[in-house]
C-alpha cells in the first residue's frame, strides 16, 4: 500500500480525476439551465453520447480536437432539439420523451458506428495539452491539473461565467421565472416556450461538448454506450446543486475523483478485487444520494409543460 | 432603458374625456361556451369602472383579452381611439395596460425589484440603479413601504398585491386592470387597497376593477358596468351612481341581472348576501358535552405548508363554527386532522367522549365524520371514475354494494341514481365520468356523498369556491340544513362574507394558530379582521 503515496501515483490520480469529471460537469451545467428553467431533461445521456459520436467523427477526419467539440456541442444541440419539439412545443411528458430519446441515440449511435467502421476501433491521438506558464511546475499539481486539454480550463470558466449569468442578467431572472413560476414571466410579457426552448438547446450543446470531450481527450476512441450513465450523474449534480453552479463543480470533483480512483488504484496494483473497485463510483452516487436527497430543492414547475392560462 | 422611461400623464381629466381603452363587438368563443357576446365598453381615464358579474359571466376572458393572453373571435380593441391587436402579455404592456390577477403571478424565489425587472431585454445586464429609481416613484404614487431586497415568497399577501399593482404599473400608468383584487385580503388589506385605487385613479389612471361583490363595486366604483352570461347587461354611469345610495344600486343591479321576475329573486338573495352578511339568528345549547373537543392540535409541515400550533376548541351539535383566516395559515392541515387524513404530531381529538386522534379516515367515517374538500376534482373526486362510483369512493368493498370483493354494480348504480335525483345532480347518466360535470355539479356528488347518513361531524373546506350564485346557495343550504339536523359543522373559507351567513362562531387562523373564537353578531368583521392580521395572538 505505500506505493499509492508516491507522486506518479497522485498526479496519475489527479489527471484522471480531471478527465473523467469533466464531462460530469458539463453534463451537470447542461442540466443545470434546463432545471432552472422548470424542465427536466432526462434525455441528456443520448445528448452526451450523440455528441460523443459527432464529436470523435469529426475529430477523426478532420484531425482537429476544436472541431471535434464543435461537431460534439452541435450533435448534442441536434438532440436536443427533439426534446424541445416534444416537450416544450407539444408540452409532452419529459420523462417519456427523455427516456425515448436517451434508447434511441444509445441505438443509433452504435448503428451508425457499425456501418461506418465496422468491428474497429480507431484511435485519435493523444489531445493536445495547453500548460499553464508557473503553475504547470508545482510538483504534483502541475501535472495533474495544469496541463490539461484546454476545453478544462474552458468548462471550469463556465462555472465561473454561469454564476455571473444566473446573478446579474435577465438571462438568469428569465431562466428561474421560467421554472419557478412561468405564469409570471409570461405575464411580464417573456415568452416561457422560447425561453425553455433556449435552455434546452444550451442543455443540448454542453452536453455534447461533454460527450465529445469523453469521446476524444478521455477515451481517445469511440465506443457504443460509452458514456455508461454520465448523464444521469449530470442529472444528480444538477438535482443536488440547488441552481448553484459551484456545487456542481464540487460534485463533478467528487465523483471525478471516485472515478479516477478505480484506475489509479488498479495501475498500483492494489490487492483488492477489481469488481469491488469498479463498483467504487457507483457506491458514492448512492451514499452522496442518500445523504444529500434530502436537501436537493427542485423548482415547482419543474417537469410541467406550460400553457397560458392554465392553472 | 425603454420599460422605465416616465409615463406621459395629462392632467385635469374630465368625465368626458376620451376611453383610453375600448372593447367593441367583441366575441370571444370556446367550446361549447359564449364566453364574450358582441360585448362593447368604455374605459376612461381616472375613473374606477367596476365589471360586476358572476362566474362564469365572462368577466375573465374579456381581460384575458385585454390583457393579451386570448385573442378575440370577432370585434376589435381600441387603444387611444386607434384599433389594435393584443398578440401577447408583452404587447399589452407596451400599451400601457397591466393587469393584476386572481393569482399571484410573482415569482416567490425571487426578490421585490428582481420580480419587478423581470421582462427586460435578456441581452442587457440587471440595471439596478434605475429600477430602484422607478421602484421608490412608484411607492410613493401607491403610498406603500416595502423593501425591494425582501424575498417575494416571504411577503404577506397583501404586500405581495402591492408588488403586482407596481409591476402592472412598471412600464406606464395608463390602465390598471385589477382581478377579483379583494379575495385574498384581509379587511385591513381590503382597505388599503382602496386608498390605493383611489390615489391611482386621482393620478389620472384608468383602472378597471373585477369584482362579484356588490359592495365592493359600490365602495370603490365610480361606474358599473354588469356582465351577465357574456353579455352586458347594463350600466350606471357615474352622474347617476353618485346619486344613488347603496341600496338603490343594489336594486338596480340585480334588476339588471335578473330581470323582475320572480324565479330569480332567490339568486338575487345569494347575491346581496355575498356581499352583505346575514345571521343566523339559531342558538345552539352548549349546557351539553362538547360533540367534538379538540386539544392543542399540532402537525408537522414540510416545506411551503403551515403546521397547526396548539389549535384547541371545542364544537355543540347543530353548531355551526367558521374558520377564516388568509389562505396558508394552516386551514387546510386543521381541515385534514379533522377529517383524519393528516396525522397529528401532539394532542387529542375527542369525539362524544371518545379519543379518536389516532383514527384513520375510515375509522372516523364509521364514528360520522365527513369532509367536503376544496379539491373536488383530485382528492374529492376520481375523475375518470364514473358518477356512481364516485358516490361509493369511501366504501369500496363492504356491504352491502360489496359481496365478499365482488362489486355489486346493479346496486351501485340504483344508489347512484337514487342519491341523482335527491340532490339533483345534473349528469347525462350515473356512469359519466365525475371529470365531464360542471364545478357545482361535482360538488353535489361530493356533498352526497359525504352528508348522505349518519353524519355526525361535518368538515367543510371552501365549499363554494368558484361556483356560481344557484350552486353557491345550494352549498349554503346543505351546510345550515345539516347543522339544523344536530350535525356539528365547521366551515372552512377565506370568503369572511360566507362566514357570517352560515355560521354561530367563527375562530380565525393566523400562521398555525387558531388566534381566537368570536360569537357571530353585530360588529363581528372588525373583530375578525384584527384577528386576521395577527393583533391579537399572543
Amino acid at each position: 500500500m505505500e506505493g499509492l503515496l508516491t507522486q506518479p501515483f497522485l498526479t496519475a490520480l489527479l489527471f484522471g480525476a480531471v478527465t473523467a469529471g469533466i464531462p460530469l460537469l458539463l453534463a451537470g451545467l447542461g442540466e443545470q439551465i434546463s432545471e432552472k428553467a422548470g424542465v427536466l431533461n432526462i434525455g441528456i445521456e443520448g445528448m452526451m453520447l450523440f455528441g460523443a459520436y459527432t464529436g470523435f467523427v469529426a475529430a477523426y477526419y478532420s484531425g482537429s480536437f476544436g472541431l471535434g467539440f464543435l461537431a460534439g456541442g452541435l450533435g448534442g444541440m441536434l438532440v436536443a432539439s427533439l426534446v424541445m419539439l416534444f416537450c416544450i412545443r407539444f408540452g409532452l411528458n419529459q420523462i417519456v420523451i427523455g427516456i425515448a430519446v436517451t434508447l434511441g441515440f444509445e441505438g443509433l449511435t452504435s448503428l451508425l458506428h457499425h456501418f461506418q467502421f465496422s468491428r474497429t476501433y480507431p484511435r485519435l491521438s493523444a489531445a493536445p495539452t495547453l500548460a499553464i506558464p508557473g503553475l504547470s511546475e508545482i510538483p504534483v499539481l502541475g501535472p495533474g491539473l495544469f496541463q490539461q486539454n484546454a476545453m478544462v480550463y474552458l468548462a471550469v470558466a463556465l462555472v465561473v461565467f454561469m454564476a455571473w449569468l444566473f446573478r446579474n442578467t435577465y438571462v438568469g431572472l428569465n431562466l428561474e421565472a421560467a421554472g419557478s413560476k412561468p405564469a409570471a414571466l409570461d405575464a411580464a410579457g417573456v415568452d416561457v416556450l422560447r425561453t425553455r426552448a433556449c435552455a434546452v438547446l444550451s442543455t443540448g450543446f454542453l452536453a455534447g461538448v461533454g460527450g465529445a470531450f469523453m469521446a476524444n481527450v478521455g477515451a481517445g476512441i469511440f465506443v457504443p454506450f460509452m458514456t455508461g450513465g454520465a448523464g444521469f450523474i449530470g442529472i444528480v449534480l444538477a438535482m443536488l446543486a440547488r441552481g448553484r453552479p459551484i456545487w456542481v463543480l464540487l460534485g463533478a470533483i467528487l465523483f471525478g475523483v471516485s472515478l479516477a480512483m478505480t484506475t489509479a488504484l488498479q495501475v498500483a496494483g492494489v490487492n483488492i478485487p477489481t469488481d469491488v473497485v469498479q463498483m467504487l463510483p457507483f457506491a458514492m452516487v448512492m451514499l452522496v444520494l442518500v445523504i444529500f436527497a434530502r436537501h436537493s430543492v427542485l423548482p415547482p414547475a419543474l417537469g410541467l409543460p406550460y400553457v397560458r392560462g392554465d392553472r | 432603458m425603454s420599460e422605465i422611461e416616465p409615463p406621459a400623464m395629462s392632467s385635469g381629466i374630465s368625465h368626458a374625456a376620451p376611453p383610453v381603452v375600448a372593447v367593441r363587438q367583441v366575441t370571444k368563443r370556446f367550446p361549447g361556451v359564449l364566453a364574450n357576446d358582441r360585448i362593447s365598453l368604455e374605459f376612461r381615464a381616472g375613473e374606477v369602472h367596476v365589471l360586476l358579474g358572476e362566474n362564469g359571466a365572462g368577466k375573465s376572458t374579456l381581460i384575458g383579452i385585454l390583457a393579451g393572453m386570448q385573442q378575440p373571435d370577432e370585434g376589435e380593441v381600441l387603444v387611444d381611439g386607434r384599433a389594435v391587436t393584443i398578440g401577447s402579455p408583452r404587447e399589452s404592456l407596451e400599451y400601457g395596460i397591466g393587469t393584476v390577477f386572481q393569482h399571484v403571478l410573482l415569482v416567490p424565489s425571487l426578490s421585490v425589484i428582481e420580480n419587478l425587472m423581470l421582462g427586460g431585454n435578456w441581452w442587457q445586464r440587471l440595471s439596478r440603479g434605475p429600477a430602484l429609481a422607478r421602484f421608490r416613484e412608484l411607492s410613493a404614487l401607491l403610498g406603500v413601504t416595502i423593501d425591494p431586497d425582501a424575498e417575494v415568497g416571504r411577503l404577506s399577501l397583501g404586500e405581495q398585491q402591492q408588488v403586482e399593482i407596481m409591476r402592472a404599473l412598471w412600464r406606464g400608468e395608463k390602465v390598471l386592470i385589477l382581478d377579483e383584487p379583494t379575495s385574498m385580503l384581509t379587511p385591513q388589506g381590503v382597505h388599503d387597497l382602496g386608498q390605493v385605487m383611489r390615489r391611482l385613479r386621482d393620478k389620472g389612471v384608468a383602472l378597471i376593477l373585477i369584482t362579484h361583490k356588490l359592495m365592493e363595486a359600490y365602495e370603490f366604483g365610480d361606474r358599473i358596468s354588469v356582465l351577465r352570461l357574456g353579455r352586458v347587461v347594463g350600466d350606471i354611469p357615474p352622474e347617476r351612481l353618485r346619486s344613488m345610495s347603496e341600496a338603490e344600486t343594489t336594486e338596480a343591479v340585480i334588476e339588471m341581472m335578473f330581470g323582475s321576475t320572480a324565479e330569480h329573486a332567490r339568486d338575487a338573495e345569494t347575491l346581496v348576501g355575498r356581499g352583505r352578511p346575514v345571521h343566523r339568528d339559531r342558538t345552539v345549547d352548549r349546557s351539553a358535552p362538547p360533540l367534538l373537543a379538540v386539544r392543542d392540535l399540532e402537525t408537522e409541515a414540510t416545506r411551503g405548508e403551515c403546521p397547526l400550533r396548539h389549535v384547541s376548541f371545542d364544537l355543540w351539535p347543530g353548531e355551526v363554527l367558521g374558520i377564516a383566516g388568509v389562505d396558508g395559515n394552516g386551514q387546510k392541515h386543521l381541515a385534514e386532522v379533522l377529517a383524519g387524513q393528516r396525522a397529528v404530531a401532539a394532542g387529542r381529538i375527542d369525539l362524544a367522549g371518545m379519543d379518536v386522534t389516532d383514527d384513520g379516515v375510515p375509522a372516523r367515517r364509521r364514528h360520522g365524520v365527513r369532509y367536503v374538500t376544496d379539491e373536488r376534482l383530485g382528492e374529492g373526486t376520481v375523475g375518470i371514475f364514473s358518477v356512481a362510483t364516485n358516490l361509493v369512493l369511501k366504501e369500496i368493498g363492504t356491504e352491502p354494494l360489496w359481496r365478499r370483493g365482488w362489486s355489486d354494480w346493479g346496486r351501485i348504480h340504483e344508489h347512484a341514481r337514487d342519491q341523482i335525483e335527491r340532490n339533483d345532480i345534473r349528469t347525462p347518466s350515473e356512469k359519466t365520468p365525475v371529470a365531464r360535470l360542471s364545478g357545482g355539479n361535482i360538488q353535489k356528488v361530493l356533498l352526497a356523498r359525504e352528508l348522505n347518513t349518519d353524519a355526525r361531524v361535518a368538515v367543510f373546506n371552501k365549499p363554494t369556491y368558484g361556483l356560481d350564485l344557484q350552486n353557491t346557495r345550494i352549498a349554503h343550504e346543505r351546510i345550515v340544513t345539516s347543522a339544523d339536523r344536530g350535525v356539528a359543522v365547521v366551515v372552512v373559507s377565506t370568503d369572511l362574507d360566507e362566514l357570517i351567513q352560515v355560521s354561530d362562531r367563527i375562530g380565525v387562523m393566523f400562521q398555525g394558530r387558531l388566534a381566537g373564537i368570536v360569537e357571530n353578531g353585530p360588529d363581528v368583521e372588525r373583530r375578525v379582521g384584527l384577528l386576521m392580521t395577527g393583533a391579537e395572538a399572543a
